[in-house]
């Protein structure tokens, strides 16, 4: 008997450890790196240091957040705040349906995640936070140059519904975070910094250097294909949006 | 005299009052030759097709505000039998959809990013006067739609692609296709218009190797593709899905090069364009054998076939043909036409030095006495006369080329008949043959081996590659000879 309580005691740590794993973040230490992007001379961005999620925020979370803030459910959200697409596979305002309740919630827009996190007493990371992170492999803190990463990060595009996939599937990486690469897009707090006209191939004028012409000229690392993606993703997005491909994660300045 | 001279200033006057006249009637042409002015009349919703089919002819019709729904698609499809590919697409085929204009519409593009999708992605349309060619106003999100218009003012046949970066990639994956944009009153009437689109493709795995192939960005660098197909994959217009046409029809062939990299030699073998608008544009060449397609460029060809056949269409830069994709057929039913070509009339024996003509006198090694050997023998044997004579079609490992030469490795064509196999190299075979499930119409020439060199070649044939390991003596040889 006693036997069986210390089973299902075990089994309710389990999930309570389980529970507070989603939304647990590590430390990562400040460092500096050379962005791809954004640099005219090439000095370094120096990232001080900072709290990051270890996984994407999931349906479950996301569902608990709008049960307390329905004004945030998909019935009720302002238009201004997001597009028709927001939360399109949700069954309801309280149901998402069929979707996997670990797998990252996607087809947020970015005032909806934002909102999220500071509820959590969190915030979006920077993109700089972001990318400083995402560089990491599973023993380097800059595995950009490393060809096997690079493909790996490639692969997921020609992956389809990966936005289907469980949360921490992918690699561990040196920070100890998850799902950096290989699961879903994720937003960034100034996803919109860099500008990106649209027209990628535009040249020389220095706010519009995001482009293929131009980003091979200005890139820091011609081969890092995978993070011009991620540029020009981030380029075609406004606020508003949502897609199924894009979710996000939380960052925090201090210790929670 | 005096009247000898003032006539010959009259002709004077008349030659410049007529000169005045051509020079005036050249201005009055080019002043109607700007079509930014043309008004359209009513509207309408464009028609979209996937290759290698094309929209009915409009250019008859007055300009209109035209509308064009283009929906981008991320989808797994086949690059050749058992390969997979992530092609990224303009309507869901590579090519993208077909898009038929007539000079000074007005097009207004709607281009919609499937929510599935996991890219952003633009148009850049050749055809457009504008900044980026419309890239600049069409980047457009997943899940997303943007519309910008524009005014066909160029006629020709253009290509359009996505400019998202990196732009090399996006149009590695597929994201390429055609606009044409029809001269007032259209181009003169055919009997058959085809849509033909080249492109080159750089997978993780070489040429044939099965599973899901990655995209791989070196090989886009160095431009060594593994692929170089028409309409985005291997046997796109073969083995059932030919081209057709009836003799005395006229055929149009709209053609486009995406690259990324390559430049097209577009032939058909057995044919000559009688026309062929160069690059697309307005200048026309007559007779021609081979084009040039430029990548990011395109080309009008027409012809009449004359005579019922498998006309091939290929990139003449040949290997490309036979070793990587690029070949397609066009399919022509109807009566023979002796006049123009007659067929086989006479087969001969012609007896240089050298291996040029493959065809034996019969009877010619029938003296000669093979000599006794094992089957070790046989096979070390056989391994070299293969190396030097068969490998260049069945290849290496008999694995053959698709589409072009059946593979002699596990062949149930090879091990259903071993006589049949050594009536083969003796005598040739031409005509459709079945091997393995798969459909193979081309000709192997009569081989100038002998009996033993026959028997050695098999016996290697047949003990390797999962065959099933039938020995085969110079006696069975000669008896078929």
């Amino acid at each position: 008997m006693q036997k069986k309580i210390f089973i299902i005691f075990l089994f309710l740590v389990q999930i309570g450890f389980m529970r507070a794993q989603e939304s647990k973040m590590v430390p990562i230490q400040e460092g500096f790196y050379i962005p791809l992007y954004g640099a005219t001379s090439k000095k370094p961005v120096i990232v001080k240091s900072f709290y990051l999620d270890i996984f994407p925020v999931t349906n479950t979370e996301y569902l608990n957040f709008v049960k307390r803030y329905s004004e945030f459910s998909k019935s009720k959200i302002k238009g201004i705040f997001a597009d028709n697409s927001y939360l399109s596979y949700w069954r309801s305002d309280f149901d998402f349906g069929n979707a996997n309740p670990k797998a990252a919630a996607t087809n947020v827009s970015w005032f909806a995640a934002k909102k999220y996190c500071e509820c959590q007493g969190k915030r979006l990371p920077t993109m700089d936070e972001w990318e400083y992170v995402a560089m990491a492999d599973e023993k380097r803190i800059d595995a950009r140059t490393k060809t096997e990463f690079n493909k790996f990060i490639l692969s997921w595009y020609e992956k389809s519904k990966t936005y289907e996939n469980r949360i921490g599937q992918t690699f561990k990486n040196y920070w100890g975070v998850y799902d950096m690469h290989g699961l879903v897009w994720e937003w960034t707090a100034d996803f919109n910094s860099i500008f990106l006209s649209g027209e990628s191939r535009k040249d020389k004028s220095a706010d519009k250097n995001l482009f293929c012409g131009a980003s091979s000229v200005n890139a820091t690392d011609l081969m890092d294909y995978a993070a011009f993606m991620r540029y020009a993703f981030r380029g075609s997005l406004k606020a508003r949006y949502s897609t199924r491909n894009l979710g996000f994660r939380c960052a925090s300045t201090t210790k929670l | 005299m005096k009247i000898n001279f003032k006539t010959l200033a009259r002709t004077q006057n008349y030659f410049f009052i007529t000169m005045f006249l051509i020079l005036l009637i050249a201005c009055k042409k080019e002043v109607s030759t700007d079509y930014t002015t043309i008004k359209t009349q009513g509207e309408a919703l464009a028609e979209l097709t996937s290759p290698p089919l094309v929209p009915k002819p409009i250019g008859d019709r007055a300009a209109i505000k035209l509308k064009v729904n283009m929906e981008i698609k991320e989808q797994e499809g086949t690059m050749a039998d058992g390969v997979k590919y992530t092609y990224w697409t303009f309507g869901g085929s590579v090519p993208g959809s077909f898009i038929r204009t007539r000079v000074g519409d007005e097009v207004e593009f709607h281009l919609k990013n499937h929510p599935d999708n996991k890219l952003p992605h633009n148009i850049d349309l050749h055809a457009v006067t504008g900044p980026g060619g419309g890239a600049t106003s069409s980047l457009v999100a997943p899940g997303h739609e943007k519309v910008f218009s524009f005014k066909v003012i160029n006629p020709g046949l253009y290509v359009y692609h996505c400019a998202t970066a990196p732009v090399g990639m996006h149009i590695a994956n597929g994201m390429y296709g055609l606009i044409l944009v029809e001269p007032e009153g259209g181009l003169p009437p055919v009997d058959k218009e085809y849509y033909v689109m080249q492109g080159d493709f750089y997978t993780q795995g070489e040429y044939g190797a099965k599973g899901l192939q990655a995209f791989d960005m070196n090989k886009a660098i160095k431009e060594t593709p593994d692929y170089v197909v028409f309409n985005g994959k291997v046997g796109s217009m073969t083995n059932g899905n030919e081209l057709t046409a009836k003799v005395g029809e006229t055929v149009r062939l709209f053609v486009g090069n995406g690259g990324p990299n390559l430049v097209s030699s577009f032939h058909v073998i057995g044919e000559i364009f009688d026309h062929v608008h160069v690059e697309g544009g307005a200048l026309t060449n007559k007779n021609v054998q081979t084009t040039l397609i430029p990548a990011g460029g395109s080309a009008i060809v027409d012809f009449k076939v004359e005579t019922p056949g498998n006309f091939i269409l290929v990139d003449h830069s040949i290997f490309r043909a036979f070793n990587k994709g690029a070949l397609g057929i066009l399919k022509v039913e109807g009566d023979e036409n002796k006049n123009i070509y007659s067929g086989t009339i006479q087969e001969g024996i012609y007896l240089p030095e050298g291996g040029t003509i493959q065809k034996m006198p019969e009877n010619s090694s029938t003296k000669t006495v093979a000599p006794k050997r094992t089957l070790a023998e046989k096979i070390s044997n056989g391994k070299q006369i293969f190396g030097t004579t068969c490998f260049a079609c069945h290849q290496s490992e008999g694995q053959g080329i698709p589409n072009s030469f059946p593979p002699l490795a596990k062949s149930d064509y090879l091990n259903a008949d071993s006589k049949r196999s050594i009536k083969t190299i003796l005598h040739g075979l031409s005509g459709e043959v079945t091997v393995n499930g798969k459909k193979f119409n081309s000709v192997m020439p009569a081989q100038n081996l002998s009996d033993d060199e026959i028997a050695n070649v098999l016996t290697y044939i047949y003990s390797s590659w999962g065959n099933n390991k039938t020995e085969i003596n110079p006696e069975m040889v000669k008896a078929l000879r």
